[in-house]
């Protein structure tokens, strides 16, 4: 429904030589640990991982292993108790304040008391705007995402799917070059998270922008994924990298073929031993 | 419901048929009136079984009034019961007003500095549970007579339960949209007006709500430890004299008016929490 709409967004401008090698994440030795009544959680332990920039990497593991809490390391939500963790060459906060992440929350965290325009500009109103020229048309977005004819519309009126497009308009308003994005369709039913998984990949492909999507669904993983990164619980850390190599543009059809079952099936022997 | 017909007919969910919707449209109408109308009718039977009874049983005046008795003193007194309506509605709004304020803005000051309301806030809650008849003989006694100390008692009534659901819904945020304020690097001062004073609206409401009828209560009962003039004044005086239909007329009338102060807020309410009422 949306993909026409997507023509009218032009692509941004290709990154200098320089920066395409550089990489967009670079996590190293990165572990947190909470310390609780019941004693001390190592929700992440020395996790090394380097995502390029334009990348898509989706992250997939048991609950408790510690995706989410990577997600927020990387945009400055929580803070790593050793280990260090770079995006864009500098420090999470710097790229926080410079509005180069985007972050979808899992249940859209919109504001009720704003209608769905009002929250897609949200972050144009506070912590000094976009920066110059990165400020988009939230009237394009809301075409972008499928939501043309709802502006004047409040949350509690729209539908969980149509709430999460609207947090992914909000998320894309200000141009990030990191989008991240933590279960943000782990509540839809099937039928819709498979076509705003679809246009998500259109979105990313248009916009160029380095995608991390946490997941539990090992068929999202391995549909959007450029790579996938298993994770094991207890404590939270690497198990394997998997390369996606699927054709592109990427259609749910695809899940159908040989090589996309076979890699579905190697992540879930893999997932099976974390 | 602010989405427009032609919006979601727009999406294609819903198809044109105008005698169906002709139909759902007068059953809700009907419901609506059932709903305004069977309370109505159930005030008058009770009323109509009161005025029976006392006529019936022959019960005195001075112990039981007939509804009819209490209707022709609103009528025949109705001056003097305006009269004594006036000095009770200024100690209850201007109560009301002084006594909101400072809590709205000391729940402020708590919502900005942690010790604060460490500090403070389990205290508001301890003395919001002392009743409002055990709280004003006590201010009777620090403020004296005349108008200003009922005006004291209505704030202080209308100050605890206002700052305790203030603070609550200041701090009660969804941490979810916080964490994206602090994602989008937003400032406090940002993160008050846009998050945390909207999501206090609702609750500063339910507390104005109660503020309402307690600040006229609040104003009553300081009239009924010292005072010659106003509606708690004029209850004293109809009992000691015995007079039942008065002092019942004065209770309508103060009644009336907590009421219509209480829609007066309601009425407010609907027209600030526009994306709250509409969900019920």
């Amino acid at each position: 429904m949306a993909l026409a709409a997507l023509d009218h967004v032009t692509r941004e401008p290709a990154p200098a030589i320089a920066n395409s090698v550089e990489a967009a994440v670079e996590l190293e030795q990165v572990s947190v640990r909470f310390t609780t009544d019941r004693g001390t959680i190592t929700a992440l332990d020395g996790i090394d991982l380097t995502v390029r920039r334009g990348g898509f990497l989706t992250l997939l593991g048991p609950s408790g292993c510690g995706k989410s809490t990577l997600l927020r390391v990387v945009a400055d939500i929580t803070r790593p108790s050793s280990g260090s963790a770079r995006v864009l060459g500098g420090a999470p906060s710097a790229a926080r304040s410079r509005r180069d992440i985007g972050f979808v929350f899992q249940d859209a965290a919109l504001l009720p008391w704003r209608t769905v325009l009002e929250n897609v500009t949200l972050p144009l109103e506070v912590g000094g705007g976009a920066p110059d020229g990165r400020a988009r048309d939230p009237h394009e977005l809301l075409g972008l995402v499928g939501l043309a004819g709802w502006e004047k519309a409040y949350p509690h009126e729209l539908s969980g799917g149509m709430r999460q497009r609207v947090s992914i308009a909000r998320a894309l308003i200000s141009s990030p070059k990191l989008l991240f994005m933590d279960e943000p369709f782990g509540a839809l039913d099937e039928i819709t998270r498979d076509r705003l998984n679809e246009e998500l990949l259109a979105v990313w492909e248009r916009t160029g922008t380095t995608i991390l999507f946490v997941t539990h669904s090992i068929y999202e993983a391995a549909f959007l994924g450029q790579e996938v990164l298993l994770l094991a619980a207890r404590p939270g850390r690497v198990k394997e990298l998997v390369p996606v190599d699927l054709p592109s543009p990427r259609r749910i059809a695809m899940r159908e073929t040989p090589q996309f079952v076979a890699l579905v099936s190697h992540l879930r022997r893999v997932l099976e031993t974390c | 419901m602010s989405v427009t017909a032609h919006d979601t007919a727009g999406m294609g969910a819903f198809v044109e048929d105008d005698s169906a919707q002709r139909i759902y449209l007068a059953a809700k109408r009907r419901m609506l009136w059932r709903r305004r109308l069977l309370p109505v009718a159930a005030l008058f039977a009770l009323l109509a079984i009161w005025e029976v009874s006392v006529v019936a049983f022959g019960i005195r005046p001075f112990i039981a009034p007939a509804p009819s008795a209490v209707f022709k003193v609103l009528v025949s007194r109705i001056d003097i019961l305006l009269v004594n309506l006036v000095p009770t509605a200024i100690e209850a709004v201007s109560g009301f007003l002084i006594g909101n304020l400072a809590a709205i803005a000391i729940a402020t000051a708590f919502a900005y500095k942690d010790t604060l309301e460490e500090a403070f806030f389990p205290i508001a809650v301890m003395v919001n549970t002392i009743p409002v008849v055990a709280k004003a003989p006590i201010l009777v006694l620090l403020l004296g007579n005349g108008m200003e100390p009922k005006i004291a008692i209505a704030a202080i009534i209308c100050f605890f339960p206002t700052l305790v659901n203030m603070t609550r819904g200041l701090r009660d945020v969804n941490p979810q949209q916080l964490e994206l304020m602090h994602v989008l690097s937003a400032s406090p001062r940002e993160v008050f007006q846009k998050v945390r004073l909207k999501n206090s609206l609702p609750y500063l409401f339910s507390a104005l709500k109660i503020a309402a009828s307690t600040a006229v209560i609040g104003a009553i009962v300081g009239e009924w430890i010292g005072s010659t003039q106003g509606i708690g004044a004029l209850i004293i005086q109809a009992t000691y004299n015995f007079d039942s239909p008065l002092l019942y007329a004065t209770i309508v009338v103060g009644s009336v008016f907590s009421a219509a102060f209480f829609g007066l807020i309601s009425w407010a309410e609907s027209r600030v929490l526009t994306w709250n009422v509409a969900r019920t």
